[in-house]
């Protein structure tokens, strides 16, 4: 039950785009096609899994046991470094065509601040190990929805006659709020 | 190039957020009042221009090859440094902008600068670039937090100006009002650009 | 000094000393600011402490598990003297819109509600925030939740006596939440 009110609150109500504000960047710059949409969420979901996984151990064994909490901030961006890193090294090796599909994303995650956020708002939480790997998947979850439906819509926008000054970026921005706005609906879920 | 062309130039013609494009998590979600987005945009001011000065001074001694990791442990060491410096003086500020204070290493425009300016500049530039970026950071942060503020709140710097009991036009310090504030405030910006 | 080549020592060199440095400035002024946050955040405490059971001289403090939640709750029994003067209990709940919350809750030795503090939360300015003012969190003052039908708060909606912020049905429900924790482990630490 636990884990299904986690998994309808991060992927609904505190939808981590439209309700926490992260991962703006990506949510943004991806989303003018649908088909970059679901390669960009897939790559966020898997580096966002494994980047949790290791920082929640590295905290736990490593970081509080020594009374260094305060290199939190440090550690976590050097481990989602070296990890976006070595996946992008393995994936071409052992599947090239994971690699393919994935393999432009990747780089374009470590700058992605929803990763970095997931890491520390689970150590906030006081979440247990799986807890934590439910929350972070399911986060990824809302993300990739999100920018799904996002992408959608854009690509219908990019036909619509829209004010000159408008174009772009604003109409963009304004088309999120008002989805930041039906996503609110969601709020009395749990 | 005319120092005072490098400072001022953060603030309109290369303004961060709004013409560039770069930081806008910790800018749609720390703006509700104007007053965390100053608190917000001093933070990473401080970031920006220690670790352009800081970069600038090491970037000769640092291989091209392991230039982006040397440059996040900078970056990273002054926002643990903010982070803390934070808690322990202005705790209620701190509490408040809570996440996207450790989030300022991942914000672009710390590491797009150190990338696209302190590497290859010396160190008084790089000082006048970082503290103009981050002057031109702050200022669309208050501004977008001000407005945020006055319509939803009805109150500016927490000073009430509609009547008691009254409220404001709540959705503007929700997530959708943020989106809207800047989608606006972006076009209002390209429409003056392209005037000047 | 000309740019140094991208060799194996080099690189070595340059992220173990960047590395060195940064650490060595990260403890400094780690072990600068340890003691002003530790003492702000007592000072916190003591002040809310202070806000809701205001005379008292003393402080002991035990920790208790809630009969249901996640965390332990702290309670602070305070003491004027020797005579009993109240407790505080900082509670918490994870029903508020955007997550947990924390209160203080000053219960006076009779067990009736003295005063609440809003310690911390990440409730929607404008609406969940307004249960840190007067209007909503006064109506709790005096209450005995011992006395209450089945000895809970609730809000009008739910057939209880609390009036709910308005558009903030969550975080009012939430509250009354927090609070009935603060009672129900309070009288668990009484019985002990």
């Amino acid at each position: 039950m636990e884990y299904v009110i986690i998994l309808i609150s991060a992927i609904l109500v505190n939808n981590i785009v439209l309700a926490q504000f992260l991962g703006i960047c990506p949510f943004l710059g991806v989303s003018t096609k649908t088909e970059t949409a679901v390669g960009m969420g897939a790559s966020v979901l898997f580096v966002m899994t494994l980047a949790t996984i290791v920082t929640f151990l590295v905290q736990q064994y490593v970081l509080t046991p020594l009374n260094l909490e305060f290199l939190q901030t440090i550690s976590f961006i050097l481990i989602i470094a070296a990890l976006v890193q070595m996946l992008e090294i393995i994936l071409k090796k052992v599947s090239p065509a994971l690699y393919q599909a994935l393999g432009i994303y990747l780089p374009l995650i470590t700058t992605n601040c929803a990763v970095l956020g997931v890491a520390i708002l689970v150590i906030k939480k006081n979440f247990n190990l799986a807890e934590s790997v439910v929350f972070t998947a399911a986060t990824a979850l809302g993300f990739a929805m999100a920018l799904i439906i996002f992408s959608g819509i854009r690509e219908q926008l990019a036909l619509a006659n829209i004010p000159k000054g408008m174009q772009g970026i604003p109409i963009a921005l304004v088309t999120a709020g008002i989805l930041a706005l039906a996503f609110m609906g969601f709020a009395g879920l749990v | 190039m005319n120092q005072f062309n490098n400072l001022s130039k953060g603030l309109l013609r290369e303004n961060p957020i709004l013409v560039l494009l770069l930081g806008t998590c910790p800018t749609l979600a720390v703006t509700s009042s104007a007053i965390n987005g100053l608190g917000m945009g001093l933070a990473t001011t401080f970031v920006l221009f220690m670790s352009n000065v800081f970069i600038s001074v090491v970037k000769d001694f640092v291989p091209d090859k392991v230039r982006i990791p040397a440059f996040v442990v900078v970056i990273a060491s002054f926002v643990t440094i903010v982070d803390l410096l934070m808690q322990a003086y202005t705790p209620a500020l701190s509490n408040q902008l809570g996440i996207f204070i450790p989030l300022i290493v991942v914000n672009c425009i710390v590491l797009g600068r150190a990338e696209a300016f302190a590497c290859k500049n010396n160190i008084f530039s790089s000082f006048i670039d970082g503290l103009g970026m981050g002057l031109g950071f702050t200022l669309a942060l208050v501004t977008i937090g001000s407005i945020r503020e006055m319509l939803g709140t009805g109150s500016i710097f927490g000073h009430k100006f509609i009547a008691e009991g009254a409220d404001g036009i709540l959705v503007f310090i929700l997530a959708p009002g943020a989106f809207i504030t800047l989608g606006f405030l972006i076009a209002i910006l390209k429409k003056i650009n392209k005037s000047s | 000094m000309a740019k140094k080549e991208s060799t194996f020592k080099n690189m070595t060199i340059a992220l173990f000393v960047i590395t060195a440095v940064a650490g060595f400035f990260m403890a400094a002024v780690y072990s600068v600011t340890k003691e002003p946050i530790a003492i702000s955040q007592k000072a916190k405490i003591n002040n809310a402490i202070k806000m809701v059971v205001p005379e008292f001289e003393t402080i002991t403090d035990t920790v208790l598990m809630p009969e249901d939640g996640t965390d332990s709750i702290r309670i602070h029994r305070l003491l004027k003297g020797t005579e009993n003067s109240g407790v505080a209990v900082e509670t918490y709940t994870d029903k508020g819109f955007s997550g947990r919350f924390t209160l203080m809750v000053g219960f006076t030795p009779e067990g009736s509600i003295s005063s609440i503090e809003v310690l911390e939360h990440k409730e929607t300015p404008g609406l969940g925030t307004k249960m840190a003012l007067p209007a909503f969190k006064d109506q709790f003052k005096g209450l005995k939740i011992a006395d209450l039908p089945d000895g809970k708060l609730k809000v009008k909606k739910d057939g209880g006596s609390i009036d709910a912020i308005t558009a903030a049905t969550i975080s009012s429900r939430a509250f009354c939440d927090a609070v009935n924790r603060a009672h129900q482990t309070h009288r668990k630490g009484e019985k002990q």
